[in-house]
């Protein structure tokens, strides 16, 4: 193991830790203010990345592409929430996570009557296809910096929205005592739509940006989520500070797991595939062994959301 | 977390009891459990589609008798599969079952099967174990054992006179079998072996492990969505132009050339099918399954195919009597149809013999497609079959 290839996969532990960022975000506003679970959340970043794959197909264009997918994943979020969520924020988390489910089972059906069963094509942009030699004597794709660049700036805005503005400050109040937010005479209900449209809209950016990357298929949502999962109970439920950290730590001990775990076994055991074959089922627990440990020390996670 | 999967279990439980069809008395009751949703059910609906094409082809019939057949989603997870199965079994009352696409799952579920001493014919999977001490009478695999494709592959490397190759496949019983199969033909040095989870989606670390290692070839096993990202990120490292790509047909099928664009033309695959083998079956299947699904079928398809008309042909040796069970096993032994990859016959294991074929991605007009290019096994069978007792 050389200093360099270290550097190369801390580069992709930011890379997938940004993404579950992007999808954590708006998961962990939604558990975290609304007390809701939502399944479903996978589903919008298929639509996401579905949408974009279509669009950039038709058009030419991947930006067009992830720009019409913005505003689809949004709206179908915020459709979900007015037509059957709202519904379920006052029953059991059982119901929900039923009615989520089902939701799952009907966005894949419907993904598979309007696309196909099969997988889409997604090219990268010609603007950022090809790699940099950031690190010597390995070429880095441009593209993944690219998501690393374009999710940081996301986090930011995101904490500009939270801290600065006046609907963050209504997030802010809403996860800490809604009562009282709509005592005071806010519209609770229309606060949670566009929360929840919010949440979609990042989960719709992160699935149109994976479209280059990995296979644009359906079912594709169900894989990230439980990942995303973790993230959010890593990080403390609610908190986006909390998904940033908790995305990036979930990255970092994945990719180190699957890249060194096998190499440093092979120093303990003397055969070569049996080392292989604990390194392979050891980082694939990792991270739930991370989120074992966080939550040993921190029931509630790294970071407690707002109050 | 736990709560959450009982709950998912549940609900699947529930969606599935739902789809149950009316029982009639003048069928043959086929029970199909398939991964129809979630990561891979692109390749259970080959499977399906493939099966159902020839049942539809014979106006509903196989071996002139109707046949009810009952589908069901396993969503690639072992304990539906189970449940499914036993549900099928006890409830269903089917005479014959088949569709399981992955290892794990049809070891999980064959054994009970053949327990309750029905049929079960496998349109893919065909693990190591349940070839060898694990073999059962009434157990037949119509694609092939575990290894084979991958055999043909080392084989074909080896021939290359590559000598340091990095291996990859998913951390499941295939995957083992695969990297297995490869190392039996293929002669130089090993420059890595590494098993990724299955269903995993990045492999950005992997690749930069890979790299590191400076390989002159790679051999990877990843089906379905897992050969998609892969052979994406594989392109995008900048690693096909230095290293070239090996694998089996599983990772270069129809679908996943589909979403992968360019970027595979030029490489090298060994399968036991392909669309344009020459046969009156095949020609007819191929044409048959792009007229009513409007799109090219894959092996598993053409697998799926061929496990139905394997049932044709049995069901039409007893006469359609289900209740002679040697005289059905004796004639699915025999297996007398034409199979759309051309020469097919059963080994003592009832695994299959059959020729393999190295394949090369290639552009047809606006379609990325594969053609055979050489054959690398003639009557090729399985190495586990001296340890099979029936």
């Amino acid at each position: 193991m050389t200093f360099y290839l270290f550097l190369e996969q801390t580069l992709n532990a930011f890379q997938l830790g940004v993404m579950l960022f992007l999808m954590a975000a708006g998961l962990t506003l939604v558990f975290g203010i609304m007390n809701m679970i939502n399944l479903a959340h996978g589903s919008f970043y298929m639509i996401g990345a579905y949408v974009a794959a279509y669009v950039s197909d038709a058009t030419g264009s991947f930006f067009i592409g992830v720009a019409v997918a913005l505003p689809v994943a949004a709206a179908v979020g915020m459709a979900v929430e007015i037509i059957a969520l709202r519904r379920l924020y006052k029953r059991d988390h059982l119901d929900q996570v039923l009615a989520t489910f089902g939701l799952i089972l009907f966005f894949n059906e419907l993904t598979s009557i309007i696309w196909g069963p099969q997988a889409l094509f997604v090219a990268i942009p010609p603007v950022f296809s090809g790699s940099v030699e950031l690190i010597p004597g390995a070429p880095y794709p441009i593209y993944r910096l690219v998501i690393i660049g374009a999710g940081l700036i996301v986090a930011l805005l995101m904490r500009t929205l939270i801290v600065k503005t006046r609907t963050g400050m209504l997030i802010r109040a809403g996860a800490s005592n809604r009562e009282m937010v709509s005592a005071l005479g806010i519209d609770i209900d229309r606060l949670y739509t566009i929360i929840f449209g919010l949440g979609a809209l990042l989960a719709g950016l992160a699935g149109a940006f994976a479209g280059p990357i990995l296979a644009t298929e359906i079912g594709m949502g169900e894989n990230i989520l439980i990942l995303t999962f973790v993230v959010i109970i890593v990080g403390g439920i609610g908190s986006i500070r909390g998904a940033l950290i908790g995305a990036l730590l979930v990255g970092l001990v994945d990719t180190y797991g699957r890249a060194f775990l096998p190499q440093f076994l092979r120093m303990i055991f003397e055969d070569p595939s049996v080392a292989d074959g604990v390194g392979a089922s050891i980082s694939s627990m990792s991270i739930y062994i991370l989120m074992a440990v966080v939550l040993i020390f921190r029931p509630r996670g790294l970071f407690q959301a707002y109050g | 977390m736990r709560i959450l999967k009982k709950t998912l279990l549940g609900a699947i439980a529930t969606m599935a009891a739902i789809t149950t069809p009316a029982l009639s008395a003048d069928s043959v009751k086929i029970g199909m459990i398939t991964t129809l949703s979630g990561g891979g059910s692109a390749l259970g609906r080959d499977i399906r589609d493939g099966f159902k094409l020839a049942v539809d082809m014979r106006g509903g019939m196989l071996g002139e008798k109707k046949v009810d057949l009952i589908i069901s989603d396993d969503a690639r997870k072992v304990g539906n599969a189970k449940q499914i199965a036993n549900r099928m079994l006890k409830r269903d009352k089917v005479d014959i079952m088949t569709g399981i696409v992955w290892s794990n799952l049809a070891l999980a579920v064959v054994p009970t099967v053949t327990k309750a001493g029905k049929f079960y014919l496998s349109p893919n999977a065909g693990p190591s174990k349940l070839a060898g001490k694990g073999c059962h009478k009434n157990y037949f695999n119509v694609a092939w054992q575990n290894d084979n494709l991958h055999e043909a592959a080392g084989q074909y490397v080896n021939d290359k006179a590559h000598r340091n190759v990095y291996i990859m496949a998913p951390n499941y019983p295939a995957g083992k079998d695969a990297l297995a199969g490869f190392k039996r033909f293929y002669k130089g040095k090993i420059a890595g072996e590494v098993y990724t989870k299955l269903g995993q989606v990045d492999y950005a670390a992997e690749l930069a492990n890979l790299r590191a290692t400076k390989p002159d070839a790679v051999y990877f096993f990843l089906p379905g969505g897992m050969g998609i990202n892969f052979v994406k990120q594989y392109a995008q490292a900048g690693l096909t132009k230095t290293t070239p790509l090996f694998g089996p047909a599983f990772s270069f099928d129809e679908g996943i050339l589909k979403a992968v664009g360019d970027t595979a033309i030029g490489v090298f695959n060994t399968s036991q099918w392909n669309k344009d083998i020459k046969n009156a079956a095949n020609v007819d299947f191929v044409a048959n399954f792009k007229k009513t699904y409007g799109r090219f079928p894959s092996l598993y398809a053409s697998q799926g195919f061929d496990t139905a008309l394997l049932i044709d042909s049995a069901i039409r040796a007893v006469d359609g009597d289900m209740s002679k069970q040697d005289d059905f096993r004796k004639a699915l032994k025999a297996a007398k149809f034409q199979s759309v990859r051309g020469p097919f016959k059963f080994g003592p294991n009832h695994h299959p013999i059959q020729d393999i074929y190295v394949r090369e991605v290639y552009k047809d007009g606006d379609n990325i497609t594969n053609r055979i290019v050489g054959k690398v096994f003639t009557n090729h069978g399985d190495v586990y079959a001296a340890d099979c007792k029936m």
